[in-house]
């Protein structure tokens, strides 16, 4: 075992984690952790863009913004949250202005700004241009501007260092992670006063997803392992335009442009169901539509599928301002979105919930939000919550931008005013002895063949559509998998970037990931925003106005338990698009 | 359909050189030669190494040499590559396993030239203004996944592995003709320099091999006339 010691440890190098140790660097010592290279990170693949009410190309209003962001999240935003984060945005996109983010431009050489779907003015009126982008790469200039900026700062890195485990001191601080080294096979104890998690999310649990390979939950798991409950896991948002069979997203920017989807007969069904917004309404709501499509017969072909129309945006609009996904398009279905229409279907995509914080990225954990000294998480890893119970195209960047840096300037005082906290002796205990495990397993079981079942039954009976029946099924199938998980076998046995004892702890923390998300929401019994129930198909305020917390106790049973929401502004409404 | 896929394997650990070993996998004519990698590793032989991320050529994990062609793994399909396909770790790295490099040296490259905004004015209070001429102006360059290809695809950076490499140029590109940047000079100064675009030979390999069809010669001679002219 290495030893490490900084003020303070970064886990994942993705917008999130790269925007807190910016902001920690010139004033605390730092490492950057991640199992990837920083620019491989998933916030990359965001396409469309980052919303401010920057009102540069019509009126607007962070008040507007933020009354979007409460009502698309189906009022189970914490309002407090979400004032803070569209009130920042406004200086944090000229931040990244500054910082060199190539921004698209009006020709008075302000930031451009476009349409996004549930993005509205004067609350609910009709769209509002408040996305600003970079073509429809938006997110890989985030990421690209965020790692320039740390090579600029010197920003420490560790790369392809796999976190496995979080330091918990005796005095219940966080004290520290617990890395492999993929290069080595070594464990290496990275001993800190402060660490954030900034890992993403656990798309990699669904069949179709547009998430990376790489999106397994890591993060979430670790924590929830080491008794940290996870927040809200029963939202998980499922985006309306993936690529036929292979999720990829397709951004909401085309439908932002103009694009419109049709269903197996050419209708424009959304007409049907959000006569305001039409294709512009909440991911939730589009997602729904096109399965009710689909489960009346109108799917395309008979299939479960329908059409994404960009033909009438003109060769120009598709060139210039989508030119990533009409690559995509051309190279992966061999058809022209100029000409063709373009088959799509919804993809797992984004998980609202996660490791509960505060509004500085501390890590708080019960109904009272005790903070869990010198522990904090920000970006999809996190529940702060901004997204409620469905997030709004765009606000997972502002997300990451926002509550990164705040986490990282809230680190950077933290580690000032507190000591190193003593490290345990067995710190990397837990760890060997699942490498140990792990390098002599040679069980009968196959780890992709278990991933395979998961992300199957999980995309049948815990996706868009939810049932009692369906998730109580799960959580049998859940059982079973986490039986066969106990007898994998692995072939390699080396410590040379073992990629197939990395699959086997990743599947690991999928199935934590998929148990929490199946428990809450079999007992969430109503349905609000990505969590529909067809049981109980209303929104259930009574009951139910409330963030559900997950405890996985050390019999490996859940508990789960409840906090209030955060009500400022906006009181609960019916929400109508 | 079956493909056979041909790949170059290589373990320091336990291999004195490289060897080729062939693995025969079921695959769609829609599928990607990474579809065909994980198929070998999580079915056949679990010891493959390659790396891989958001499998649609965004990420720029998974750049190799894909019959004899600089290519990400994710977005080469047996519809264009036929039934039997060659796959080798990118040339002019060293080989860590199989077909994982080490990039290190491809981001010291990277590193040395001031790959940031230099600008010392004081920021205004909102953006600074930029016309959408003046954006467009670099917006190729901008595209760079920084998955290497283009650099281990260039002959004169085999040859000598001191050259920055046309990534490391198409990323000062991308700000030296930035109009909100004001550190032309000292990135232009590094790139005169012995090991900068004048090991450029206009082969054209970087311009072909790049994912994201970034006209990479193109701009590593635009930097060169800048270099010339003194002009940006």
């Amino acid at each position: 075992m290495k030893y490490h010691t900084y003020d303070a440890v970064v886990v994942g190098a993705g917008g999130a984690g790269l925007r807190a140790a910016i902001e920690l660097t010139d004033v605390a010592s730092v490492a950057v952790v991640t199992k990837l290279y920083p620019t491989r990170s998933h916030t990359g693949a965001a396409q469309g863009g980052v919303c401010a009410a920057l009102g540069n190309t019509e009126e607007d209003h962070w008040e507007w913004h933020m009354f979007d962001t409460v009502k698309g999240g189906d009022y189970l935003v914490d309002q407090d949250a979400a004032e803070v984060m569209c009130r920042e945005a406004i200086d944090e996109i000229y931040e990244l202005e500054h910082m060199g983010l190539p921004f698209n431009r009006t020709p008075e050489g302000l930031i451009d700004q476009r349409r996004f779907g549930g993005h509205t003015r004067n609350f609910g009126e009709g769209p509002v241009r408040r996305a600003c982008y970079a073509a429809d790469r938006t997110g890989h200039m985030i990421l690209q501007t965020m790692y320039q900026q740390s090579v600029k700062h010197d920003v420490h890195f560790y790369n392809e260092f796999h976190v496995f485990d979080l330091i918990l001191s005796e005095d219940g601080r966080a004290a520290g992670v617990v890395a492999y080294e993929l290069a080595t096979g070594e464990i290496h104890i990275f001993h800190a006063k402060a660490v954030l998690f900034a890992t993403g999310g656990f798309g990699r649990a669904f069949r179709v997803t547009s998430n990376a390979q790489t999106l397994t939950g890591d993060g979430m798991a670790v924590v929830y392992r080491r008794g940290i409950p996870l927040e809200d896991m029963e939202f998980y948002q499922f985006h309306p335009t993936g690529m036929y069979k292979m999720g990829i997203l397709l951004s909401e920017a085309a439908r932002g442009e103009g694009a419109i989807l049709r269903n197996g007969l050419g209708e424009r069904f959304m007409e049907r169901y959000a006569p305001t917004l039409l294709d512009l309404a909440p991911r939730d709501m589009v997602t729904r539509a096109i399965y009710q499509e689909i489960r009346e017969g109108r799917g395309a072909e008979g299939k479960d599928y329908v059409y994404l129309d960009l033909r009438h945006l003109g060769k120009q609009v598709i060139d210039e301002k989508l030119p990533d996904i009409t690559d995509f398009v051309r190279t992966y279905f061999h058809i022209d979105p100029a000409k063709d229409l373009v088959p799509i279907q919804p993809t797992a995509h984004y998980a609202m919930g996660g490791i509960p914080t505060d509004i500085d990225g501390r890590v708080v954990t019960d109904e009272k939000n005790t903070p869990l000294p010198g522990l904090y998480a920000a970006g999809e890893t996190a529940c702060v919550s901004v997204h409620g119970a469905n997030r709004l195209g765009t606000n997972s960047l502002l997300d990451i931008l926002v509550f990164g840096r705040r986490a990282g300037a809230h680190m950077a005082k933290f580690v000032k005013e507190n000591d190193l906290p003593p490290l345990p002796k067995d710190a990397g205990e837990r760890v060997q002895q699942m490498l140990d495990g792990l390098l002599k397993a040679n069980g009968h079981e196959s780890v992709a063949k278990i991933r395979t079942d998961l992300q199957r039954d999980m995309m049948d009976l815990a996706g868009v559509y939810r049932t009692a029946e369906g998730l109580t099924k799960m959580q049998g199938i859940l059982g079973e998998l986490r039986e066969r998980y106990q007898h994998i076998g692995l072939q390699d046995r080396g410590s040379l970037f073992n990629a197939e004892l990395v699959d086997a702890v990743e599947l690991g923390f999928l199935l934590d990931c998929s148990e929490a998300l199946v428990s809450s929401a079999l007992a969430r019994e109503e349905s609000r925003g990505g969590h529909y129930r067809e049981d109980f198909p209303k929104r259930d305020d009574q009951r139910f106005l409330s963030h559900t917390l997950a405890y996985k106790r050390d019999n490996g049973q859940i508990e789960l338990r409840y906090k209030p929401v955060v009500i400022t502004r906006f009181q609960p409404k019916e929400r109508k698009y | 359909m079956k493909v056979k896929l041909r790949i170059k394997r290589f373990n320091p650990q336990k291999d004195r050189k490289p060897y080729w070993q062939e693995f025969e996998v079921e695959a769609e004519k829609t599928d990607r030669v990474l579809d065909a990698l994980h198929q070998i590793r999580w079915y056949q032989d679990g010891t493959l190494g390659f790396r891989r991320s958001c499998a649609h050529g965004i990420c720029g994990s998974d750049a190799m040499l894909i019959n004899g062609k600089n290519r990400l793994a994710c977005k080469a399909l047996f519809a264009d590559l036929g039934d039997y396909v060659t796959v080798e770790p990118l040339r002019g790295l060293p080989v860590l396993k199989d077909l994982i490099v080490d990039m290190e040296p491809f981001f010291a490259a990277y590193r040395a030239v001031k790959p940031y905004l230099i600008n010392n004015d004081q920021p205004p209070l909102k953006e600074r203004l930029q016309s959408p001429e003046e954006r467009a102006r670099f917006d190729d360059t901008t595209k760079c996944i920084l998955c290497a290809a283009c650099t281990t695809s260039c002959p004169s950076f085999w040859v000598n592995r001191d050259y920055l490499g046309p990534a490391a140029i198409v990323n000062a590109h991308r700000f030296i003709f930035d109009s909100r940047d004001q550190g032309a000079d000292e990135r232009l100064d590094i790139l005169a320099s012995r090991d900068g675009v004048w090991r450029c030979r206009t082969i054209f390999n970087c311009t072909d091999a790049c994912p994201r069809g970034i006209q990479v010669t193109k701009a590593i001679e635009e930097v060169k006339r800048a270099i010339m002219y003194a002009k940006v």
